[in-house]
């Protein structure tokens, strides 16, 4: 089953904390996620993970009236911003939460744990189960 | 097969006849060198190569010789590497040996061949391994399909799935399985094991069918070769029967269970011209001759089920107290309380739908079904039978928001649209 695992970044204020922790903190951190990464694609567990820019570049886009794009932002008051986000595909929904309780306890300045929430979200591909009521088959 | 005609050179001949020939050689090459996982690498080369020589320059004469011999090579190869890695300044480039000539397997070994797909099936559906390895490793080592096909299949990078099919190698050297016939004991197990992989395999492909399926595997079809392959092999088993029988009467219904968007249209709306007979009536002569000889198993027993509602010329001419009596039985033997689900939906079209409610108002209790969206979607059909629409819209609403599966959310999002829309 494959779920979208989200990484909320805490409190951005244009631009992520990290970007103030020392470089042995960053380093640590930036380790951490390559090794994260490694691990998943060694489990065959990996469909995609992606970073992303800082809140400080994110717009809110709309069609306008005459279908042209509208752009709105950035919007550095946000609290939590999504930082980056994994979809994988695992055996069960425990493997999913663990490898999200994993990443939530990344380390952050002096190698404490982050504890960031991560949001997990099944994604729709699931088959229907083989002996579901023939009503909805 | 020795003829090398115009039929024998195209590429879908090809390719069918590689898949064909995959566990029959994998078994002689990996009972040869002793080791599965590299066995099973090596053959994977042989494919790939067969797969682009064939096309170019035809179909062999042996084309088994011709896979055997690549596939010993490439093994000889890889030993040889190992080896030319250690000692390698020593040695000179040119020890390579020359080309051999293509030789076929003794014919003693031949004739293991078919004992040695059911050994592998065996091996890759083997109960040390996830659900997901043992699907990935029965398409490849059994399946003969490349892990791209397998990967697309199921829609993740190839390295990914590259890295499942080595990890369940690696499970199966280190859980010591060995490359035999299991013992009469332990055959009912793990046949029930393998007929379980296959059946997740075929409703992988139920899920795929409406999505982008372009140049994808169909794993349903693939599904059904591999358990014809098994069912050749165990003439006599009724379970692999009804496993074929359930597979062939439920793949019959496919062009009509979705319209044109890839929207889910449940059995009562199905366009019954659609099924396809052929499939029906092979998988009813199926389920009529495992019966005869005494068969009674939780999958012949479904697949009676699937002809009954095949074989109804219309929806109205179902016969819902055969269904009923067979979920009554299947209900006996099986812990799976989906089975109790559908007894109550049979129930209801038997004895009215309070009757249905009442059975479902049971499972609200069960452990592996508390909070199911089936409990609801269940409730939101038979609350409508009744022509209580303010409940049914609830339940459809509660079942749509518990569902993985997009044309099922849609379907139910519809059914309450339409319940919302009358009341």
């Amino acid at each position: 089953m494959k779920y979208m695992m989200m990484m909320n970044a805490p409190r951005g204020n244009g631009e992520y904390q990290i970007n103030d922790w020392s470089p042995d903190d960053f380093q640590a951190h930036i380790a951490f996620m390559h090794g994260f990464n490694r691990q998943l694609s060694e489990a065959g567990e990996m469909v995609a993970c992606e970073g992303l820019t800082p809140p400080a570049q994110a717009k809110l886009v709309r069609a306008g009236k005459d279908g042209r794009p509208v752009t709105d932002g950035p919007f550095p008051e946000t609290k939590e911003f999504l930082a980056g986000f994994w979809i994988i595909d695992v055996d069960s929904a425990e493997r999913a939460y663990e490898l999200a309780a994993t990443v939530s306890a990344a380390p952050g300045p002096g190698g404490t744990p982050l504890n960031m929430a991560v949001e997990l979200r099944p994604v729709m591909s699931a088959p229907p189960d083989p002996s579901a009521p023939s009503l909805t088959r | 097969m020795t003829d090398r005609n115009t039929s024998t050179n195209c590429p879908e001949f090809a390719e069918h006849l590689l898949r064909e020939l995959a566990p029959q050689v994998l078994g002689v090459v990996a009972r040869k060198c002793g080791d599965f996982a590299d066995a099973e690498d090596a053959l994977q080369e042989a494919l790939i190569a067969a797969a682009t020589q064939w096309r170019a320059a035809g179909v062999p004469t042996n084309p088994r010789g011709w896979l055997y011999s690549v596939a010993m090579r490439r093994l000889k190869d890889r030993v040889r590497s190992e080896s030319a890695r250690r000692r390698r300044e020593n040695e000179v480039a040119s020890e390579r040996e020359h080309e051999q000539p293509f030789v076929s397997p003794p014919d003693a070994e031949l004739g293991l061949m078919t004992d040695d797909t059911l050994v592998l099936l065996f091996m890759c559906c083997h109960s040390a391994l996830s659900p997901s390895s043992a699907i990935a490793l029965t398409l490849r080592a059994v399946g003969g399909l490349t892990t791209a096909e397998i990967a697309s299949a199921f829609l993740v990078p190839e390295a990914t799935m590259a890295q499942r099919i080595s990890r369940a190698k690696q499970s199966i050297k280190s859980s010591g399985v060995a490359f035999r016939m299991p013992t009469d004991d332990d055959m009912v197990e793990r046949l029930g094991a393998v007929m379980h992989v296959l059946y997740l395999i075929f409703n992988e492909g139920y899920a795929s069918s409406s999505g982008p399926e372009l140049h994808r595997v169909d794993l349903s079809a693939e599904a059904i070769r591999l358990t014809r392959m098994l069912r050749a092999l165990t003439p006599d088993n009724g379970e692999v029967a009804g496993l074929l029988a359930l597979m062939l009467l439920t793949d019959a219904r496919r062009a009509a269970r979705a319209g044109r968007h890839g929207e889910l249209i449940p059995l009562d709306a199905q366009d019954r011209s659609l099924w396809d007979r052929q499939m029906i009536s092979e998988g009813t002569a199926l389920v009529s001759s495992a019966f005869a000889s005494g068969s009674a198993g939780p999958y012949l027993l479904q697949a009676a089920i699937a002809a009954i509602h095949d074989e109804s010329p219309r929806v109205q001419d179902t016969d819902w107290p055969q269904i009923m009596a067979l979920y009554g039985v299947l209900k006996q033997m099986s812990e799976n309380p989906m089975i109790a689900l559908n007894h109550a939906i049979a129930v209801a079209m038997v004895g009215g739908a309070e009757a249905g409610l009442a059975l479902v108002s049971e499972l609200d209790t069960d452990q592996k079904l508390r909070g199911h969206y089936r409990l609801d979607a269940v409730r939101a059909h038979l609350y409508e039978m009744i022509g209580d629409d303010a409940r049914a819209i609830l339940h459809y609403r509660a079942a749509a928001e518990g569902t993985a599966s997009i044309p099922e959310r849609d379907y139910l999002n519809l059914k309450a649209a339409r319940a919302s829309a009358r009341s």
